[in-house]
Order: structure tokens, then C-alpha cells, then sequence
């Protein structure tokens, strides 16, 4: 496993940077934290239908695509790509193709968990 | 004069300060695990895609995980927006109104609220990427 610390410090920068925008919404506006989520996963998916993500990926990797602008890039990239090869079908099918396995799992094993846990009170 | 400069040193921007750079902190220190476990299944001979498909699954696996033991909610105390924001804070809002609406139910409880907080997250990202593609298309760009 090839340890390479500039671009850990790219990762770290830009995805502590874009959570960062989240808490300077937080805190100055009245978005509340499900609506930044909505946001940033439009703002992710807008960004990169103008071609102005995939360079913020290059550069920081998961940096980029772990925080919520990534999943709206995921699904973007999926369907422009999706599209491109196999025309319109690609614009429906493209998105949760890319994201299929994030989409599921969250789902399925978020059902598990919810089935297995009890709802813990509020301190 | 003096007293407005003296005041200002207290009110928001310290505890706006702090909250900025614990989420910073804690979005960063996410993001970082995520290049961390992508570097070691890529390191296991995966390719990139498949190496990031992983690292999304284990990434969403533990923070719903965490949640269900009922410590993401410290987590989210502590990093605000830096527990939110990563592709944790959407596993995290998957499950906990799941678990909420668990007395309601394992169908219309945890099945439907399931979807209430994520749902929005799905719907609004899965038309953004379908208006990208047919904007693309129109425009004759694909």
C-alpha cells in the first residue's frame, strides 16, 4: 500500500473544507442539516454536469467524493457516461447504475440495523 | 467604542470558529479513512471504480452501524457539519428515523421513514442527473 502524504493532506484539506461550508450554512443561515444535504448533492451533481467537479476530483480524490457533492457527481457522471453510450435510455438508467451499490447497501443494511437496534433516548 | 470591540471578542464568531474547525476535523478525518480503505483494496488488486465502490459500502456500513449503537449522534454533537456532510451523515440519515419509527412498525414504521430524511437526497439527486443527461442530449453535446 503505497502511503503518498501530500495527496493525504489534499483528501483531508478539501473534504474538511467542503464540511466546512456545510457548518458556515449551519450556522448563518436557517438551513438546517437535511437541506444542506439536498444542497450539496444538487450543487455536486450541477457542478458537474458544467465539467467543474471532475477536476476537484482529480485533485482530491475521496476528498471529493465522500462528502455529499460527490454522491451528485456519482449520479451525474453516471448518466452523462451511460448516455454516451447507449443515448437516451443512459438519462434514467445512467445514475443509480453508478451509485447502485452505495444506494443499496445504505438501504439494506440500514433496514438491518434498524431491525436489530433499539432506538437509543436522546441525551 | 472600546466595550463594542471587547464584546465582539466573545459573541458568535469564537463558538462559530470552533464548530468550523471541528467539522473540519471530523469531514476531514472521514474523508481521510475513505482514501485510507481505497488505497488498501486497491493495494488488494482492485481497479479504482471498484476500489471506490468499496470504500463507499464500508464507509456507509460503519456510520449506520455506529448509529444503530447510538454513538453518531456524539459524533454529530461534536463535528456538526463534519459528521453531516460525508457519505456517512447520509447513511446515518437513512437509519435513524428508522430506528425512530421502529414502535410504528417494521413495515410503515421502519420501512417508510427509511426514506424520509434520504428521500429528499434521492429525489433531488436523481433529477439533477436526469436533467443533466437530457440538457446534454438537446444541446447535442453527447
Amino acid at each position: 500500500m503505497q502511503i503518498d502524504i501530500m495527496e493525504m493532506i489534499r483528501v483531508f484539506a478539501v473534504g474538511g473544507g467542503i464540511c466546512v461550508i456545510g457548518q458556515l450554512l449551519l450556522d448563518f443561515t436557517n438551513l438546517n442539516a437535511p437541506r444542506i444535504l439536498v444542497l450539496f448533492v444538487a450543487v455536486g451533481g450541477i457542478l458537474t454536469a458544467l465539467g467543474l467537479y471532475q477536476p476537484l476530483v482529480d485533485f482530491a480524490g475521496s476528498g471529493a467524493t465522500v462528502p455529499l457533492p460527490g454522491f451528485g457527481y456519482a449520479l451525474v457522471r453516471g448518466v452523462l457516461e451511460e448516455t454516451a453510450a447507449s443515448g437516451w435510455a443512459g438519462v434514467l438508467t445512467g445514475g443509480i447504475k453508478n451509485t447502485a451499490a452505495g444506494i443499496t447497501a445504505a438501504v439494506v443494511f440500514g433496514y438491518l440495523v434498524a431491525l436489530i437496534f433499539d432506538p437509543k433516548s436522546k441525551r | 467604542m472600546k466595550y463594542n470591540q471587547y464584546a465582539d471578542g466573545f459573541s458568535p464568531a469564537p463558538t462559530c470558529l470552533k464548530n468550523c474547525l471541528l467539522a473540519f476535523l471530523t469531514g476531514g478525518a472521514i474523508c481521510e479513512t475513505g482514501h485510507l480503505i481505497r488505497a488498501a483494496v486497491m493495494s488488494a488488486g482492485a481497479d479504482a471504480e471498484t476500489a471506490g465502490m468499496w470504500t463507499t459500502v464500508a464507509l456507509i456500513c460503519t456510520a449506520q452501524l455506529i448509529t444503530g449503537l447510538g454513538w453518531y449522534n456524539t459524533l454529530g454533537r461534536i463535528g456538526g457539519a463534519g459528521a453531516a456532510v460525508p457519505i456517512t451523515g447520509f447513511a446515518n440519515s437513512v437509519v435513524s428515523p428508522a430506528l425512530e419509527y421502529k414502535k410504528e412498525g417494521i413495515i410503515l414504521g421502519t420501512g417508510a421513514k427509511i426514506f424520509s430524511l434520504s428521500g429528499p437526497v434521492l429525489a433531488v439527486g436523481f433529477s439533477v442527473s436526469a436533467a443533466a443527461g437530457i440538457l446534454y442530449k438537446l444541446l447535442g453535446l453527447l
